[in-house]
């Protein structure tokens, strides 16, 4: 007998976004095979690589990681450009750490107005991330949506609890995209895609954030639901779960012991930083090959590599 | 292909005797097709049925075993594509990459550093399992780069890599009581080497250019009629070598084709080029996606905690999430004036939080009540990481005859149960620990 290649037919796919606008707008999905396999069928766009900036200094991140930004992290704005100049990421995610009420709580219309300078400084597509508190979010994005109307950006994210004003003023006031945030569970991810939909929110503007744990930390169920929503997605032509995914790796990554010990805690372990890369290198890794079309990193070396990764899997 | 009732009645002799315990040959068989009852239960088949069927109803993918004594590793018998449909069941296994062109101190830090990172995690032992040797033309010093890894007293098994059935002769005198992987059969040398391997059954790594040839290299091994085999996805490219280690999984367990239903043997290390992170970022996605050996060119923690961790993980079993028991664990020698900490059932985080424990010397109580084996935070999302399962848990424990201390330390990721708990546990004062069990020495220390 002769080998013969094992080909898999779906009926499904997934959606194509864009964010960003005009010529520098950027798309996400439209593949209709698991990730990287070429010979299936169409494996869509290139996965897209952002560079996680936050709108007050780094204070809690690596000393090596505010070398590299030097003076320029003092102000996003600066920030921005430098991280577009010298890495040129796919997208970049502003975080908005200071509108944390259980830190700086800036007010939503001082953080949005910052959104609003720093996304007219770049021309890659930004994707704007939240303080990870329900209520407070909920009054940030709204407010970002409004001074960023026309930037087409995405919003990170929305939850069960906050999905609807989330969805009104993001997506059906103000022309963004929403990524709808379930914590690993292809139901969870599942019912709150079917919530926004009948709030009137095309398919076509969500992106899904499935969960992300660093591997190491039940990074298993990461994996299981990603590789879960793309079969649901494709096989059964599923098309509350054909929404392209974005990944958030580094904001966990960074905070486990593997990165965040230094070597006076871990002697045995060396170099903090190679470690924190590796983390972050390793889990982004697997969740592009586990079906993620975005991923969210912090060190520019990680997206250097993931970049090179996914490049080589695609052209030989 | 996979048998079918009907296929197997046609072995039977048709005579109902009843003795397999079945009133007819066809209810056996169709038992036996189903995988419920076993075929030698009927002593009347003959040998030619039976090993028609053996080979039916062998498993698609080969289990593949090397390495002796405690450095004996499976490899293969993966039964599905996707880790939720069952489990992945025969976890990958790093290797490290020597050659004969390698300078002694290179292969000198190489050991050092596979002696340096063995450490272990959630009760599993993580270092390199393999020492993989390879011949790239200096056949002496392939030799003695082979002693000189048999005797550092490494705890790997091998893997040989080698073309050259003469020089593997002698390669192999040297540690083929160690049952080393042999890689490097190909379409010239492929039948000496089957002859090389055969009396020790040592697994034979097949290598091709294309996966056409491959496949073809495969059926004619198998002639030979030998199936010890590692599958060799190539590394030229990368697209490939993923591409090819799907096709053979796929090939073998959804085509149900035997002829590639053999582990594979992934040179990450050619792939990655010398780059550190991409032997990171592809060892992950091997991890993943159906490698079995993984060649790495070296180790290091900064490698090693990652990968063993993401493997950790992938390779646990989806149907049982790993637990530790519910109870009153005392670490470093508690005492009557130790602080209690409490945390949850689920393995990993027990592992950790006591780990951090034990660093800090300090004697403690960790008491774990029943939260149905979930992390801090999902326990507490589903409700079964309460204020009310924590008190009483307290109460209901026997903790308080145990220490006088009447501090609780619960975890920072968690502050919000502080007033609950205190309410309902009056003489305790509920302390908020750290988010990070990391700083857990620290704050024990300064408490
Ligand atoms: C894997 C996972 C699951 C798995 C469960 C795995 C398991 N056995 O726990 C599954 C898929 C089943 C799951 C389910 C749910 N999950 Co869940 N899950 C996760 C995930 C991705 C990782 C959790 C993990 O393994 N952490 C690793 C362990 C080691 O962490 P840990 O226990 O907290 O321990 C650390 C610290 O707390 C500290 N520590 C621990 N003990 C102690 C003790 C002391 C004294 C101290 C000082 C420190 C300390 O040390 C450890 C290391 O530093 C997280 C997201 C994330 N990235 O963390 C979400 C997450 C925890 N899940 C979440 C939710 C909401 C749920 C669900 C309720 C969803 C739902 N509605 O169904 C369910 C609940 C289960 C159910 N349905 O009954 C949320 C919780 C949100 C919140 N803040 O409340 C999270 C944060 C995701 C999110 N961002 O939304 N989940
Ligand atoms: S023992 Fe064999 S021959 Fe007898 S009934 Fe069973 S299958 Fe048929």
């Amino acid at each position: 007998m002769a080998f013969k290649t094992s080909v898999q037919k779906y009926t499904g796919s997934i959606n194509k976004l864009e964010f960003g606008s005009g010529e520098n707008s950027k798309a996400l999905g439209g593949e209709n095979v698991l990730p990287f396999y070429t010979f299936d069928g169409n494996i869509g766009g290139k996965p897209l690589i952002g560079l996680e900036i936050l709108d007050v200094y780094p204070e809690k991140w690596l000393d090596e990681l505010q070398q590299i930004y030097g003076d320029a992290a003092n102000n996003a704005v600066q920030w921005a450009r430098f991280v577009e100049e010298k890495f040129s990421p796919d997208f970049i995610c502003l975080r908005l750490e200071g509108a944390d009420p259980n830190g700086l709580n800036k007010s939503p219309e001082e953080a949005a107005a910052l959104a609003k300078e720093v996304a007219q400084a770049i021309k890659v597509p930004l994707v704007v991330a939240g303080t990870q508190n329900h209520d407070k979010d909920t009054k940030l994005f709204e407010k970002v949506a409004e001074v960023l109307e026309g930037c087409n950006v995405i919003l990170l994210s929305a939850v069960e609890d906050n999905y609807k004003k989330i969805g009104a003023a993001g997506v059906l006031a103000y022309r963004h995209k929403v990524a709808a945030e379930s914590s690993v569970d292809i139901n969870l991810a599942k019912q709150l895609n079917i919530l926004l939909n009948q709030l009137g929110v095309k398919n076509e503007d969500i992106v899904m954030n499935v969960g992300c744990a660093a591997v190491g930390y039940g990074f298993e169920y990461v994996a299981s639901t990603m590789d879960r929503i793309r079969l649901a997605a494709l096989g059964q032509n599923d098309k509350s779960l054909q929404m392209p995914i974005i990944t958030p790796v580094s904001f966990d990554t960074w905070s486990v012991k593997e990165s965040v010990a230094s070597v006076e805690d871990a002697p045995e372990w060396g170099s903090q930083v190679e470690r924190g890369i590796a983390m972050e290198v390793s889990t982004a890794a697997s969740v592009i090959a586990a079906g993620a079309n975005a991923v969210i990193l912090r060190h520019p070396g990680s997206a250097e590599t993931v970049r090179k990764l996914a490049d080589a899997l695609i052209n030989n | 292909m996979a048998m079918t009732g009907l296929d197997i009645y046609k072995l039977t002799p048709k005579t109902n005797c009843k003795e397999c315990g079945f009133p007819t040959c066809m209810a056996f068989s169709m038992k036996v097709a189903a995988g419920g009852a076993e075929i030698q239960k009927c002593s009347h088949m003959s040998e030619e049925a039976l090993a028609k069927l053996s080979e039916s109803t062998a498993p698609l993918m080969k289990t593949v075993v090397f390495g002796k004594g405690e450095t004996e590793y499976k490899l293969g018998g993966e039964t599905v594509l996707f880790r939720h449909e069952k489990t992945f069941v025969n976890k990958n296994r790093f290797a490290v990459l020597f050659t004969d062109k390698m300078s002694p101190e290179e292969v000198d830090a190489k050991i050092a550093g596979m002696k340096e990172v063995c450490y272990v995690r959630i009760g599993e032992e993580m270092k390199v399992e393999i020492a993989a040797l390879k011949y790239s033309g200096d056949k002496d010093a392939f030799l003695a780069l082979i002693k000189k890894v048999k005797e550092s007293g490494l705890k790997v098994a091998f893997m040989l890599i080698c073309e050259d059935v003469e020089v593997l002769k002698e390669a192999l005198e040297l540690v083929k009581e160690e049952v080393p992987i042999v890689h490097g059969a190909n379409k010239n040398n492929y039948s000496e080497m089957v002859q090389l391997v055969r009396d020790k059954k040592l697994p034979l790594g097949l290598r091709a250019d294309n996966l056409e040839e491959l496949y073809a290299l495969t059926e004619n091994v198998q002639k030979m009629d030998y199936k010890e085999l590692f599958l060799d996805p190539g590394c030229k490219s990368i697209k490939e070598a993923y591409v090819n280690t799907l096709q053979i999984r796929r090939t073998a367990l959804k085509e149900q084709d035997r002829t590639f239903g053999y582990p594979s043997i992934l040179f990450v290390n050619e792939m990655a080029n010398g780059d550190k992170y991409m032997e990171v970022a592809l060892s992950s996605v091997f991890t993943i996606k159906y490698g079995s050996v993984i060649v790495l060119s070296d180790m290091d923690y900064a490698r090693a905690l990652p990968l063993f961790g993401l493997r950790q993980n992938i390779f646990t079993d989806p149907q049982k999430p790993m637990r530790v028991e519910p109870k009153i664990y005392s670490i470093n020698n508690a005492n009557e004036n130790s602080p209690v900490l409490v945390t949850v059932d689920f393995a990993l985080s027990y592992f950790v939080v006591s780990g951090e424990i034990e660093r800090s010397k300090i004697p403690a109580w960790l008491v774990i009540p029943d939260a149905g084996g979930y992390s801090v935070l999902t326990a507490w999302a589903a409700g079964k990481f309460s204020g009310s399962v924590i008190s009483k848990f307290i109460k209901e424990s026997g903790i308080e005859n145990k220490t006088k201390c009447r501090k609780l330390i619960i975890p920072g990721k968690v502050a919000v149960l502080k007033g609950d708990i205190e309410d309902s546990l009056p003489g305790w004062e509920v302390v908020v620990g750290p988010d990070e069990a990391m700083h857990i020495p620290k704050f024990l220390r300064e408490m």
